[in-house]
């Protein structure tokens, strides 16, 4: 190992708490979120024991509002939003852009705090009587009819919308003004391409949720009526508002994982990345495409049939980039000489289950079929595996590909390999149900059930209690190998990129010396027919 | 890259108290169309009157007016996007029955 690293440069809890190291306050940020995700999956498994039965026997109406709204809360806010920007993207950024650290490592750390603070007050408002609105906060129930805590919530929720604002403007300045000398824009690795186009998503739509968010609060204490049709308000206008930010924000999750996706390709097929430009541009096609479809979230909620008719049209072409994606994937593995490790299990696993959760979405961007299945548990299942089978699974291969340069330790990998494994079957268990049982009419967000369903819930919950033990195997092997993980040196997988040109763990600074980039991305060997490199 | 975009503009004094001023008037402007009743054109004259104080702020201010063209496509971008918000919403609001079902 190393002598001089970022993990031992200082060890005292100060050093920590005040670092402005973008690869601790990384390490912060993965502290932070397996918490969240912990919290959330907690509550993922009250509805799914719920479940189990067509008899709401278990937990009230009442509090099971307030368990899926919270599960939905702490999973999209302070899980998904920051999961792969906040932890990898800080991690690897300038690492990948040969960089000592990013551009205001103060409005860093401070991000991370504005982070803690906004889920703390979140939390608050669990013990403060919880929440029952859903994670979206539908006007008018949110703001006339709910008891339930929604201020502290919405509040919660606002201050943590600066904590992402403050990451993608850093990563923005930091992109535009940081890299290393000889690293042009085509030679950045897509990781950083994905980086960006999420920032610029994170920083146009966070300050309209915010302000939707708040204008919900003040509704709620001041009796305004924006939102409220009793007094000339409309709630319609707050789902405009509310899905502006909320539909590109599945871009938020989504496109950074197709960055790890990207960069783990490369590296485990040993080949340039087929159509990099393609890839690297559909990034940016998707973030902004991405704001212009979120309509299709409100085809029953009154909006005009010609604003839904475009809002459908619109929401099929953003398909087009993420396509781009998955062809240029699989034609980058075609005949490359591919090492099976455990990142690339979990590549393969995300390429599948983001495929499902992508074209099902092509189901909900056509008006009929959507009218049909609105707020059914179909609906579920699309999301969920866009989110999980999609951003979980990108950030699961990020963790396990990276892992040796952020630790400097190599994780057990027949446990890795069987981990991706009980994840991937354990996710189909859980999800795929639910698809038939959506399109069978169940709906979503009710704590009992006809009986003709019982039978998919059923699958459903055994298979969220596999999908607990794949999640849980990783946090058990990967602490392991801190202390007992074999030494992993600066170059495990035999990857290009200048984070591989550094020590394992890097030093403070990144580099002893400035790289000076002379080489595209992804510069491998070119495998040669019939033999393997 | 160019030196050229950190060099700070030095705005006299004056502009920033003529700027102010014309922010109050504005501000005055608004408050007394909203007295009189001009029917839609109050919504119309009280937008135009925050949307160029609006360009004000943001011009001499926020230094856009003495900034890189980066600045500007920063700004435009969002410009660009905040328009999208408002068209598509109105594409909603405007196209409200004109077709239905039954």
């Amino acid at each position: 190992m190393p002598t001089n690293t970022y993990l031992n440069a200082a060890t005292t809890l100060k050093s920590w708490l005040l670092t402005r190291d973008h690869k601790r306050i990384a390490l912060m940020y993965i502290a932070g979120i397996t918490f969240f995700f912990g919290i959330g999956g907690f509550f993922a498994a009250l509805i799914r024991l719920e479940l189990v039965t067509p008899a709401g026997d278990l937990l009230t109406d009442e509090t099971y509002n307030k368990v899926f709204t919270m599960h939905g809360v702490m999973m999209v806010f302070f899980v998904l939003i920051p999961l792969i920007p906040a932890s990898l993207g800080n991690f690897l950024l300038p690492l990948m852009l040969g960089t000592k650290d990013v551009a205001f490592p103060k409005l860093n750390l401070l991000s991370f705090y504005v982070y803690l603070f906004g889920s703390l007050f979140t939390l608050y408002a669990i013990v403060a009587g919880g929440l029952d609105t859903g994670w979206t906060f539908y006007t008018p129930f949110s703001t006339v009819a709910s008891t339930s805590a929604v201020v502290p919530a919405a509040l919660g929720i606002f201050i943590n919308g600066f904590s992402s604002i403050l990451t993608g403007l850093n990563f923005m300045v930091t992109i535009h003004k940081m890299r290393a000398p000889g690293l042009t824009w085509f030679r950045l690795p897509l990781f950083v391409w994905a980086l960006y186009a999420t920032s610029l998503i994170q920083v146009l739509g966070t300050p309209v949720v915010a302000i939707t968010i708040v204008l919900v609060a003040a509704e709620r204490i001041f009796g305004f009526g924006l939102f409220n049709p009793a007094v000339g308000g409309d709630p319609v206008l707050f789902q405009h508002l509310f899905w502006f930010y909320s539909h590109p924000a599945v871009y938020i999750m989504i496109l950074p994982a197709m960055g790890v996706v990207s960069e783990v390709i490369a590296g485990m097929a040993r080949k340039q990345i087929f159509g990099y430009s393609f890839v690297a541009f559909s990034s940016l096609g998707i973030a902004i495409v991405g704001f212009l479809v979120w309509g299709h979230h409100m085809f029953v909620a009154g909006q005009s049939i010609y604003s839904a008719l475009v809002f459908s049209v619109l929401t099929f072409i953003v398909a087009i980039p993420s396509a781009v994606k998955v062809f240029n994937w699989t034609a980058t593995m075609y005949k490359g000489s591919i090492s099976w490790q455990t990142p690339m299990i979990y590549v393969a696993g995300f390429i599948g289950l983001f495929a499902i959760g992508g074209l099902t979405g092509l189901f909900l961007a056509a008006m009929g079929l959507d009218i049909h299945v609105t707020d059914t548990y179909f609906i579920v299942a699309h999301f969920h595996y866009v989110m999980v089978g999609g951003a979980i699974m990108g950030y699961m291969a990020g963790i396990h590909y990276w892992w040796p340069k952020i630790t400097g330790r190599m994780y057990n990998e027949f446990l890795g390999k069987v981990s991706a494994a009980i994840v991937f079957i354990g996710f189909n268990l859980t999800f795929f149900p639910q698809f038939i049982a959506g399109y069978a009419g169940m709906p979503r967000r009710y704590h009992a059930y006809a009986d003709a369903y019982q039978v998919w819930n059923v699958l459903s919950s055994a298979g969220a209690s596999i999908l607990a033990v794949g999640f849980t195997m990783p946090l058990l092997y990967l602490a392991w190998s801190l202390k007992n993980g074999e030494i992993a040196g600066d170059n495990p997988w035999g990857a290009v990129g200048l984070e591989w040109n550094t020590t394992s763990p890097p030093p403070t600074e990144n580099f002893h010396t400035q790289p000076i980039v002379t080489w595209d991305a992804y510069e491998y060997p070119t495998p040669v027919e019939g033999h393997v490199v | 890259m160019s030196d050229n975009h950190n060099q700070h503009h030095i705005v006299p004094l004056s502009t920033y108290y003529t700027i102010f001023l014309a922010l109050m008037v504005g501000t005055a402007l608004t408050w007394w169309v909203a007295t009189i009743d001009l029917g839609a054109m109050n919504n119309v004259i009280m937008l135009t009157i925050a949307v160029t104080k609006a360009t004000l702020v943001v011009l001499f201010f926020m230094h856009v007016k003495y900034s890189s063209k980066l600045i500007w496509l920063a700004v435009g971008g969002s410009i660009f996007f905040l328009l999208i918000l408002i068209v598509l919403t109105l594409n909603d609001y405007m196209a409200r029955g004109w077709y239905t079902f039954g």
